[in-house]
């Protein structure tokens, strides 16, 4: 077993823009790493900032919403609530010294399959590099997964 | 509503240090409205502080409960069942829960987890501004539904001072000059007699400058 | 005559009076206080005192007040509702009244978020219209706020401010109004740059017949440089200084703006002068207190009578 640390990374995708952009990715064989498990939600204003916390709760070492480009959203402003709500988080994670930056919010449009590929990865590479979430510390959660 | 912020989660952090197990109480009426601690703020606080500790190696205990309010004995009389199995109570309610909660429970200590903060009323959603002070002695029927005690920064009763411009208060241009609001509402119903008349320094007895205050109901207190 | 203040007597005689101000010192050093006053001697008929100014800790007015009463000068104590309720403000009159100074301006006072300790409490108990009312009160029924009698009433002379050109405008002469129906002997405006404007506001004032209850002196500070001048435009609350004016003192180079900036004074002085209701100049030369001197004299001010 290798001593490289695979984060566990949750995205949070809206059925209209980034789950459609994750399918394109997937039919274009665009390979993204298995680090990431996605989450269909209907908005990225669907997400509420409980789900973000309990993610990390349960060993989630990053998340990310990811929702329609601005003016986009099917839902109106749906994407703009979730914007604002992972800046909320972020400053809470980093009150706890569980660190904000392991928390983003991205935006892309429906056909960005590429897009989602790219980010998966570099938001993949950005986590590892910051390390386990300090939750898992002491509790041995290494095995503990964050499936929703 | 009564408004009120979450406090620092280190300054939360430190007061639950040495306890393992806690009752994290929420309130449903003003607290929810302003998104401090209802039953939503408390599933939050609850993650963020087992978070905070599991860092450390530590497990809290948190159980979560949110009563309809706190500031009525009947209401925190059941946190009974809970109280024997926790160490300490922390109160996301406002101060008057707060208090109710440590007057019951004498020998648990309890803990206030917002600053509670001023009397308003929300200007928009997410938006909560100052709109009373509680004086005891409400003059709004005569300053066209604007309150110079709670949102002129002098409490100018005979207002406004020289440091009104633009309709903004002198020390915070996000700030309504209230004579400046009171004048225009006057304006409105055609009040502007009454501004002439001059309003007599205040009997600040009925505000908390009296001592602490009580309202009795000789009808209903039995 | 309801005093014994020289700047009631010579007010009553009908000559303009001039007054002009001093700020305490930011320590107990009463030699600063008693070196702007000797500044001053000869040259104006009171001095004001200010009150922690801006919010800003400094020595007593009262104690600076009797310093320069000390020296045979006539202070204007000036007392704001910020820091003091009632019961002090009360107290300190009779304390002042005791020390001979017999004229004093009530003022709401700024607030101490402009200040240097903007954590302290406000106090705020009563408002500048219900200060002037409380003072006539003890003066003229020799009684307390609260109803009691006084032994030996102060006779205060009592002044309040006004500023014409803080918004909204139609206000300022209905609050002038209420001051003068609260009982206020005489007013000291904020400064005039917009000569224009306080004319429009002079205009009111005699139409509602105010200018026969009560004294009226229009306040001059001399603005020092072009960056003074577009400081307190774009600065200070309740402060109308006209582009022309900025445009002027910009326009001549900085070692003249000084003399620029005096000149404009004396122009103002003269113009408002002619002005009815006009009673006098309270020269404002914030840490330029050695101009008042010079200014006073090119206004055609002097010689200052005698009382």
């Amino acid at each position: 077993m290798a001593n490289t640390f695979e984060p566990v990374i949750v995205a949070f995708c809206c059925h209209y823009c980034a789950y459609t952009a994750a399918d394109m990715a997937g039919s274009r064989r665009l390979s993204y790493p298995p680090n990431v498990h996605i989450i269909r939600v209907p908005c990225s204003g669907k997400v509420d900032a409980i789900h973000i916390m309990k993610a990390f709760e349960r060993g989630a070492d990053g998340v990310y919403v990811a929702g329609c480009l601005e003016g986009d959203c099917h839902f109106k402003n749906g994407n703009v609530r979730a914007g604002r709500r992972v800046e909320y988080v972020k400053k809470l994670l980093d009150e706890i010294g569980v660190g904000g930056e392991r928390l983003e919010m991205i935006t892309m449009s429906a056909g960005m399959g590429e897009h989602f590929a790219r980010t998966a990865s570099d938001f993949t590479e950005k986590i590892r590099k910051e390390g386990p979430n300090p939750v898992k510390l002491f509790t041995g959660a290494a095995s503990r997964s964050a499936a929703a | 509503m009564i408004t009120a912020e979450r406090k620092p989660m280190e300054e939360l952090i430190g007061y639950l240090e040495p306890h393992q197990r806690i009752l994290l109480v929420g309130c449903n009426e003003c607290v929810t409205v302003c998104a401090a601690g209802g039953r939503k703020e408390v599933g939050l606080l609850s993650s963020a502080l087992q978070m905070a500790f599991m860092k450390t190696g530590k497990v809290l205990e948190i159980k979560e409960l949110t009563l309809e309010r706190q500031c009525d004995p009947e209401y925190v009389e059941e946190l009974v069942s809970q109280i024997d199995g926790v160490d300490a109570v922390l109160s996301m309610a406002c101060g008057c829960g707060v208090q109710e909660i440590a007057r019951r429970f004498k020998n648990k200590p309890v803990f206030p987890a917002v600053n509670t903060s001023f009397m308003g009323a929300s200007e928009r959603q997410g938006v909560w501004v100052e709109r009373c002070q509680g004086c005891g002695d409400c003059v709004l029927g005569i300053t066209g539904g604007v309150c110079p005690i709670a949102r002129c920064s002098k409490r100018l009763l005979n207002g406004p001072c020289g440091g009104s411009t633009d309709g903004k208060c002198e020390i915070n241009p996000e700030i309504d000059c209230a004579w400046h609001l009171i004048w225009e509402r006057m304006k409105v119903l055609g009040m502007e007699k009454s501004y002439e008349q001059i309003m007599p320094a205040k009997d600040w007895r009925t505000n908390r400058d009296g001592g602490p205050r009580k309202i009795v109901r000789e009808d209903l207190a039995l | 005559m309801k005093t014994n203040s020289k700047l009631e007597k010579i007010l009553n005689t009908g000559s303009l009076a001039v007054t002009s101000e001093c700020g305490p010192p930011r320590g107990a050093v009463p030699e600063k206080i008693q070196e702007k006053a000797r500044m001053l001697k000869g040259y104006v008929d009171a001095i004001n005192v200010t009150d922690n100014q801006t919010a800003v800790v400094r020595m007593s007015s009262m104690a600076a007040c009797i310093f320069i009463r000390q020296m045979g000068l006539d202070p204007i104590l000036q007392m704001v509702t910020r820091d003091r309720n009632r019961l002090a403000m009360q107290s300190d009159i009779l304390g002042a009244y005791s020390h001979g100074i017999d004229t004093m301006l009530c003022l709401s006072g700024d607030h101490p978020q402009f200040g240097d300790h903007p954590m302290a409490a406000n106090v705020y108990d009563i408002d500048s219209v219900q200060f002037v009312q409380m003072v006539k009160k003890m003066r003229d029924k020799g009684k307390f706020q609260g109803g009691d009698d006084i032994e030996n009433p102060p006779k205060m002379f009592i002044g309040a401010a006004a500023n014409p050109f803080a918004d909204p405008f139609e206000l300022r002469v209905l609050r002038l109004a209420k001051k003068v129906a609260a009982g206020v002997d005489f007013i000291q405006t904020q400064c005039v740059y917009n000569l224009d404007k306080f004319e429009r506001w002079m205009a009111q004032v005699r139409e509602r017949g105010l200018d026969k209850k009560v004294y009226i002196l229009a306040g001059i500070t001399p603005m020092k440089s072009a960056g003074m001048a577009k400081y307190m435009k774009k600065r200070v609350p309740g402060m109308d200084v006209p582009d022309e004016l900025v445009e002027r003192i910009s326009g001549v180079p900085k070692e003249k703006q000084a003399e620029e900036g005096l000149k404009i004074a004396v122009e103002s002085i003269q113009r408002l002068k002619e002005v009815d209701g006009v009673s006098g100049f309270h020269i404002m030369a914030i840490e330029w207190e050695e101009k008042v001197p010079e200014i006073v004299e090119r206004a055609g001010l002097l010689p200052r009578p005698e009382v």
